[in-house]
């Protein structure tokens, strides 16, 4: 792993190297490297300056250091919702995995399967799962079952084809090398299909678990008593805005926690085929 | 494990044909009636255009499609799958990227359930005998083009294969790491002696290489010409490209493409 990581960073040195002219030389890779922040400082900073300089109300549109200030505030608050989003949108994520993947083997090694399969699931991901949610509400009550089953049905659909694509995409002699070499089906599959799938696989995993926040959360607007979908919905009747942007904020902290979490363990599984290109 | 003891597989092909139905009905002959024999421990060259059925030849050798009449031995072994005793070396070197160079050498150890620890100093001595020494625990991504093929061409050799099949091996590369590689494929087999199958378009690589040159034709796809190649070893890049034989075998498989209107002389 260690030498993967010397090599991506020696790599994004010269990249960046390559890209500057020779004149902004001291100054290019640093202002490329934090341009993103830079940016992000800037707006943050023009919107704290700028609402009270415009004369709107805290009510209507807070500035970010108060949004902040309550974040820290209402610490405990915001935790005890965010739990129960979380195992929501975890569990959701994680029956699509469960799902998912081994209908996407399925797919993969059977043709009349997939023929048989595949218009009905483009036929389900034309509904949008959103329109569900009062419908799963009124079978399934109040609890987090609502929640999980939309943020399963929202996730699972870009981990299938995500699957089926990576396996369906590798290269044919790649497989009559290693038979050529005595592999069974096992083998090829775990020595070459499904490692050549992974990076298919974990872009899928990452739109799913974005997806997945956003099932469970629009579960918690239509009938919830906790999480933060809920939480938000009472900021709201309450009028209370800084604790409403403090809760889309901390939705949008789960969802990109959750994004960081697969991407690690993607750097640690896989080997990044342009790492050193 | 050491390389004295590696013998060359006899080869006995007879009446070998190949059909490959097409969705049209009209079933294309890929090879027809094949009569070979290949004697343990030749380097037989197959020159040919494209679509004489030559790639069709290796892959049923290797077992990764079956015949459609005749057979295969090797060693006396009927081939229905692949043979135990067989590595290819393909066009392109089919190098998986998420491992390191060793680890790529070792894969066929791997799948043939053989102890790794123990073939992995065979791995780093191929590696050294292709000119990679240091380079095992580098990733195929941070190779040339010529690097990446030795290093297939060891992965092939690790199996110890009595038989070595090689589809265009070089046909991906420049014409300098081409010559390189074509010098040392001459060292490696001279040391050892394994049957060599090599499949190539280009007719000089296969007469400065080969022991023997099968020259084939399409359509359907026969041995039009079996060529023995006298020429002696170790041959040398500028002097046996200026020997007065060597001229006079590729001038005889060249006359063969020009009467079937493969080649169009000028």
């Amino acid at each position: 792993m260690a030498s993967t990581d010397v090599i991506g960073a020696a790599q994004a040195q010269k990249k960046q190297g390559k890209g500057m002219s020779s004149k902004k030389k001291s100054r290019g890779p640093w202002l490329e490297r934090y341009s993103a922040l830079i940016l992000a400082v800037v707006l943050l900073g023009a919107w704290q300056v700028l609402v009270p300089w415009s004369g709107l109300s805290e009510f209507v549109l807070p500035t970010p250091l108060a949004i902040a200030k309550r974040i820290v505030n209402e610490l405990p608050l915001l935790a005890s919702h965010a739990y129960v989003t979380l195992f929501e949108v975890v569990a959701g994520f994680a029956m699509g995995v469960l799902v998912g993947m081994p209908l996407a083997l399925a797919i993969f090694y059977s043709k009349a399967f997939e023929r048989a399969i595949y218009p009905i699931l483009v036929a389900l991901q034309t509904v949008p799962k959103v329109a569900l949610a009062p419908l799963l509400v009124l079978y399934l009550g109040y609890g987090w079952a609502p929640k999980i089953t939309l943020a399963f049905l929202i996730s699972f659909f870009p981990i299938v084809i995500s699957t089926v694509v990576g396996l369906q995409s590798l290269d044919k002699n790649l497989v009559n090398l290693v038979r050529s070499m005595g592999a069974s089906e096992w083998q090829t599959f775990f020595k070459v299909r499904l490692p050549a799938a992974l990076p298919n696989i974990f872009g899928g995993f990452k739109v799913a678990v974005s997806l997945a926040v956003i099932g469970a959360v629009i579960g918690e607007y239509v009938a919830a008593e906790r999480g933060l979908g809920y939480l938000q919905l009472q900021a709201n009747s309450l009028f209370d805005t800084t604790l409403n942007f403090a809760t889309v904020v901390t939705i949008s902290g789960l969802g990109v926690m959750l994004y960081f979490i697969i991407d690690t363990i993607e750097a640690r599984v896989t080997y990044k085929r342009d790492a050193a290109k | 494990m050491s390389a004295t003891t590696q013998m060359g597989a006899a080869v006995d092909i007879s009446r070998l044909s190949k059909i490959y139905k097409t969705r049209e009905d009209d079933d294309v002959l890929a090879l027809d009636k094949i009569d070979l024999k290949i004697e343990p421990g030749s380097f037989v060259a197959v020159v040919g255009p494209s679509g004489c059925g030559k790639s069709t030849l290796l892959s049923l050798l290797a077992g990764l499609t079956p015949a459609s009449t005749g057979s295969i031995a090797i060693d006396g072994d009927g081939v229905s799958r692949p043979h135990p005793k067989t590595g290819v070396v393909f066009q392109s070197d089919l190098l998986l990227y998420w491992r390191t160079v060793l680890d790529n050498i070792l894969l066929p150890i791997e799948i043939k359930k053989l102890d790794v620890a123990r073939y992995r100093a065979r791995a780093e001595e191929l590696l050294a005998q292709v000119g990679l020494k240091g380079f095992g625990n580098k990733y195929p991504s941070e190779l040339s083009g010529g690097m990446r093929q030795r290093v297939a061409i060891c992965r092939a050799l690790i199996q110890e294969p009595g038989l070595l099949l090689m589809d265009e091996p070089f046909g991906a590369l420049d014409a300098l790491t081409r010559e390189q590689m074509i010098m040392d494929l001459q060292s490696m087999w001279l040391r050892l002696r394994n049957t060599v199958l090599f499949i190539t378009h280009g007719i000089d690589e296969a007469v400065f290489l080969a022991d023997r040159v099968l020259v084939m034709s399409p359509r359907p796809g026969r041995v039009d010409l079996d060529l023995k190649i006298d020429l002696p070893r170790p041959r040398q890049w500028s002097k046996t490209h200026e020997d007065k034989d060597y001229h006079g075998y590729v001038r005889q498989i060249r006359a063969i493409f020009e009467a079937k209107g493969i080649l169009v002389a000028h």
